[in-house]
């Protein structure tokens, strides 16, 4: 029987199904893996489809091309150590983008061989190409920033916004000229200006919005896809790319709203950089000055405590301290102590990212709770241990008008009997921002690295044997 | 002859309405997966790979036309596979207490 392209069609129907069940798993981590195996399976379905169609005669080329992939791709999937998976997403974003620029690249030199050229498809294949070579310069820059390959302080300079307005203008009339010409030099002017349109748009943005950059470029991607799709009339790319671009645009807009800021302000603003006015209330409480306190100090509150509540933030991740963590909370439970995790949206380099930091330290995930879950329980808790956030607990956010972060919901951190901030140094938050709970009086800092301070805290418990 | 319909017309529709269902299905997800999640939606985006495939197994393309497809086809794969397997590491470290 011949594989014919309503089998083919019937095929990708299935897999969109399974793309779709396998998102769908995520709704609860009990159901997470076999929703992964779905999309998996989905994606084993739509390739066969695919070989077995009469547009595809060589294998050459594809078997190279997927071995290479396979060999790369698995290596690095099982090496990445999870405090870099943002980078790895930013990098795998980056190939989505460039390989949507190479697909259009391609099936307009094919389509021009073949004489099969309209300008409605030129003007599909100019769309996927822009928005793949904006996800691919795009995710370079993020992956730089978050590698620390570049700085990540927001660039900005005068004109900027003009000069991104006029890039985009000058890359819509090409590609307008490109539709109607089918020339390949103005296909390549069209590339070339997204490429520094992909720059210049993220490089005025700071890295205390990463998060949303990785949601954003994530949807990108997912567009480029769609994209994509309609230049080859394949309905299942068209369907994966807009499931992607979705859950990109989504999570963009949580991140954003757990920051308290539009959209507009995070890729126009250039967070990041100078912190608050002189006679702001952060400012006021600096001379009150900072308790600090000795690792034994916070370890006698705790072991007595009813309830440990701890805010882990980046600097853990830096640290490595989350298995350093889960001993504390085992020698914690040991006396009887109920310990539980304070997750803001935005903690860490992209959504989610501290969840899967403190599941590889093997914390169960029913001890970790989302902001708006253990905001109620603060007040009722003795002991609350910051370890490594910053922002994300500052009360300026609440009470500062004049602070940039204020209206951000935060963790209510300040409100426990007693707080203290594992620190490195008196250095601001990534917002560049005083934070006011340093000056609260039930707050102590303890300084030094976070991994050796919380392991001088499990030798004391060790050692004072209840 | 009846009046046929423009094919980009219905990929609109499909498209539209794809928008619909990744809508509601990721406001389910839960906030701890969300990194998964990315992982996941990278992983799927993959499927660019398809297209790659069409522009890398034409014989009757040029070499330069199917060595595009070429690192079209490498790239998307590391895609497919790393996120996979990527997510997959992920996702068996949730583990509820014991």
């Amino acid at each position: 029987m011949e594989f014919t392209v309503n089998h083919q069609a019937l095929a990708y129907l299935v897999s969109a199904i399974l793309f779709i069940l396998g998102l769908k798993g995520l709704t609860h981590p009990s159901t997470a893996r076999r929703g992964n195996f779905y999309a998996m399976f989905g994606m084993l379905i739509a390739i066969a489809a695919t070989l077995l169609s009469r547009n595809v005669q060589s294998y050459g080329f594809i078997i190279a091309g997927i071995a290479g992939g396979a060999v790369i791709g698995t290596i690095v999937a099982l090496r990445i150590q999870m405090t870099a998976m943002p980078q790895l997403v930013a990098a795998l974003h980056s190939f989505v983008g460039l390989a949507a620029v190479l697909v259009g690249v391609g099936t307009f030199l094919h389509k021009q061989e073949a004489g099969l050229l309209n300008a409605v498809l030129m003007g599909e294949i100019s769309a996927g190409v822009v928005i793949g070579a904006i996800t691919f310069t795009g995710s370079i820059i993020a992956f730089g920033k978050l590698q620390g390959l570049l700085s990540g302080a927001p660039v900005k300079f005068v004109g900027q916004h003009q000069l991104n307005a006029v890039i985009a203008l000058a890359t819509v009339a090409l590609a307008v000229y490109f539709a109607l010409t089918g020339s390949l030099l103005s296909l390549m002017a069209v590339t070339l200006l997204a490429l520094t349109l992909g720059i210049t748009l993220i490089i005025p943005i700071g890295g205390a919005d990463m998060p949303v950059i990785i949601s954003m470029l994530n949807s990108y991607s997912g567009w480029a896809a769609a994209a994509t799709g309609f230049t080859l009339h394949n309905d299942l790319l068209i369907i994966v790319g807009a499931l992607v671009g979705c859950s990109g645009a989504i999570l963009s807009f949580i991140m954003c709203k757990a920051m308290n800021r539009s959209i507009i302000n995070v890729v126009f603003g250039g967070f990041g950089s100078d912190s608050g006015t002189g006679d702001s209330a952060g400012a006021q409480a600096a001379h009150k000055g900072v308790k600090s306190a000795a690792v034994e100090d916070a370890v006698y509150w705790m072991e007595d405590a009813n309830r440990v509540i701890i805010v882990p933030g980046y600097g853990m991740a830096v640290a490595q301290a989350q298995h350093s963590l889960k001993e504390l909370m085992e020698l914690l439970e040991a006396r009887g102590v109920e310990v539980k995790f304070a997750i803001h949206p935005v903690a860490g380099r992209m959504p989610g990212h501290m969840n899967v930091l403190l599941a590889e330290a093997d914390i169960p995930y029913d001890r970790v709770l989302e902001m708006d879950e253990i905001n109620p329980e603060f007040p009722s808790t003795d002991v609350v241990l910051v370890v490594g956030a910053n922002d994300v607990v500052n009360p300026a956010a609440k009470e500062d008008k004049t602070s940039p972060i204020y209206g951000m919901p935060i963790l209510e951190a300040g409100r426990a009997r007693q707080i203290y901030f594992l620190k490195r140094s008196m250095r601001p938050g990534y917002s560049g921002v005083d934070n006011l709970l340093f000056y609260q009086d039930n707050t102590s800092l303890v300084f030094g690295d976070a991994k050796d301070t919380i392991d001088g805290m499990n030798a004391a418990l060790k050692g004072s044997g209840h | 002859m009846p009046e046929a319909l423009d094919p980009s017309i219905i990929a609109l529709y499909i498209f539209v309405l794809a928008c619909f269902i990744g809508y509601w299905v990721v406001w389910g997800v839960t906030p701890s997966l969300h990194t998964p999640l990315v992982a996941l939606t990278n992983a799927i985006s993959g499927i660019v790979l398809v297209g790659a495939l069409l522009v890398a197994g034409d014989p009757h393309a040029g070499i330069l036309i199917q060595f595009i497809g070429f690192l079209a086809v490498l790239l998307a794969s590391i895609n497919v596979f790393g996120g996979f397997l990527v997510t997959h590491r992920m996702l068996s470290m949730f583990k509820k207490k014991k």
